[in-house]
């Protein structure tokens, strides 16, 4: 290390110290754009706010891939799903006649919407691929209500952030900023290859994120909250995936 | 070019006669282990949820795989044959694979601009036009086999079998991984389908993701392998403090490779040329 000069060594700091700045700097930019995931922080921040910050520079209105009907995956795999609770039993006697979306938080008027009152908004039918974080995957058909027309009927506050959604099926809860939220592509589903979404794919109502992997498209949809913060939901780190251990954004 | 600038003096050789590997090309190489073991690893705990590889866009424990590693899995709805389940490692380990992909992207940017700049892939990893040949291969790894002596020619520059390696690695198999690994993102490929659509399909694209994790995890045996035979403390000195002065071969000044010789310590490194360039000359 002779070769070690003092210019050398000058040339080192100040690119240390230049590259110090050029974060610091990225960083603030980041906040101000957006662009951190609510689970930036931490051991792994560096590496989600990348990701995020990339895809929502790149891929913010971009449409995922749509496939031809003879592409549908004859057989689909049902994940495994826990016991569903009683209040589910309940409504699915009654064929989900009474199931109810409650959409709340950041909205001009809060409301609670029947299957057939999403349905009575606009329908739509796209074939998209679902995969799960363990590497399998399908295509299949879905037809629902874009999101964005159910968002519309609430009235969303400008400030508005993020969509956090609930499935009846307690513990599981996600939430998707307002790029996916609006997307067109983003369904409450309802159908599923020509034929009512059976309940082990998430009937009778399942949100459909086709830009992200399997664990954002919540099952057995009951409840959401508009919000511009997600820092009081849970141990504020988006949703129940990073407390799990998972990251938020599954975009990638 | 500046001989001051650690920039543009990477990838000479002989920028200073102890060194065999620039800064830059060291630093570049251990921040490429570093994210090459975390994704080796964290791929590897992946793997596990779902050791079981498709061709083609759909792929699930409903259609019969390519080929299944007789592994148990961190899923009880993968029917593996084992009575019991794994662990689940995929969210640490997915959190883990992403950001050190990122390590390795931001290295290999640094590497690959700084290297077309100051003409080290030009000089020291294109092969010489009159070793363009088969029988040149042929001839180094019949080198190899027969355990013969390192030329001091060759001390400070690569033969024709290790520039093949490294340019298939840093040309073939690195594009290659990122390309597969990205076709994998619904989101990338949303604005990209023909990241996707080039290889087949999704399933397609984590299989061929697999095998070129296969591939370069064997150029990191061979690597490994050859650098241990080759000597391993004075390799590990020349990618890590830049000093070659153990090897004994490749110095310029007579007086310098005579001082070597009087440094070396037997059993240090087995292919230890007592010939100096000026002595061979």
């Amino acid at each position: 290390m002779k070769s070690l000069s003092r210019r050398k060594l000058l040339t080192a700091g100040l690119s240390v110290a230049a590259g110090a700045a050029g974060l610091a700097a990225a960083g603030k930019l980041a906040r101000r754009y957006n662009l951190i995931p609510p689970d930036g922080g931490g051991l792994y921040g560096p590496g989600e706010t990348l990701t995020y910050a990339a895809q929502r520079l790149i891929t913010r209105h971009s449409m995922a891939r749509e496939f031809s009907k003879s592409q549908i995956c004859e057989k689909p795999f049902r994940n495994e799903l826990a016991p569903m609770p009683d209040l589910y039993k309940q409504l699915q006697a009654n064929n989900f006649r009474d199931w109810k979306l409650s959409i709340g938080g950041l909205v001009s008027q809060p409301a609670a919407f029947s299957l057939s009152e999403i349905r009575a908004l606009g329908m739509k039918s796209q074939i998209t691929e679902i995969a799960c974080e363990e590497g399998w995957s399908y295509i299949a058909q879905w037809t629902g209500t874009p999101l964005s027309a159910v968002l519309n009927q609430v009235g969303v506050a400008p400030q508005a952030r993020y969509v956090v959604y609930q499935s009846i099926e307690k513990p599981w809860w996600e939430s998707i900023d307002m790029a996916d939220a609006l997307h067109p592509q983003t369904i409450l589903a309802q159908g599923m290859n020509d034929s009512d979404l059976p309940a082990g794919f998430g009937g009778p109502l399942r949100l459909r994120v086709p830009r992200q992997l399997g664990y954002k498209s919540v099952k057995f949809i009951s409840q959401m909250t508009v919000t511009d913060s997600l820092k009081s939901f849970g141990k504020g780190l988006g949703s129940a995936s990073p407390e799990a251990g998972y990251s938020w954004f599954a975009g990638i | 070019m500046n001989p001051d600038s650690a920039w543009y003096a990477a990838g000479v050789p002989d920028s200073s006669p102890n060194s065999r590997h620039s800064a830059l090309v060291r630093v570049t190489h251990w921040l490429t282990v570093v994210a090459f073991l975390a994704l080796l690893l964290t791929g590897g705990e992946l793997i596990v949820s779902h050791p079981r590889f498709y061709l083609g866009e759909s792929g699930n424990v409903n259609i019969h795989p390519l080929f299944a590693i007789p592994i148990p899995s961190s899923r009880d709805t993968v029917p593996t044959g084992y009575g019991y389940v794994m662990p689940d490692q995929n969210g640490w380990s997915r959190y883990l694979h992403f950001q050190a992909a990122w390590l390795l992207v931001f290295t290999a940017l640094v590497y690959g601009l700084a290297s077309l700049l100051n003409g080290h892939f030009r000089r020291d990893l294109l092969p010489s036009t009159s070793k363009r040949n088969l029988r040149a291969v042929w001839a180094v790894i019949q080198k190899y086999l027969r355990r013969a002596p390192a030329d001091p020619a060759d001390s400070h520059a690569y033969n024709v079998a290790q520039q093949i390696a490294y340019l298939g690695v840093i040309f073939v198999l690195f594009p290659l991984i990122l390309w597969t690994g990205l076709a994998m993102s619904p989101s990338f490929t949303s604005a990209f389908p023909i990241a996707v659509l080039a290889l087949g399909g999704r399933q397609t694209a984590r299989t061929l993701h697999f095998f070129d994790t296969l591939a370069l995890v064997l150029f990191v045996i061979v690597h490994v392998a050859m650098v241990a035979l080759s000597g391993f403390r004075s390799r590990m000195r020349a990618m890590t403090v830049g000093d070659a002065r153990a090897e004994g071969a490749g110095g310029f000044s007579p007086l310098k490779e005579a001082q070597n010789i009087r440094a070396f310590r037997p059993g240090e490194s087995r292919t230890k040329v007592i010939a100096t360039p000026a002595e061979s000359a």
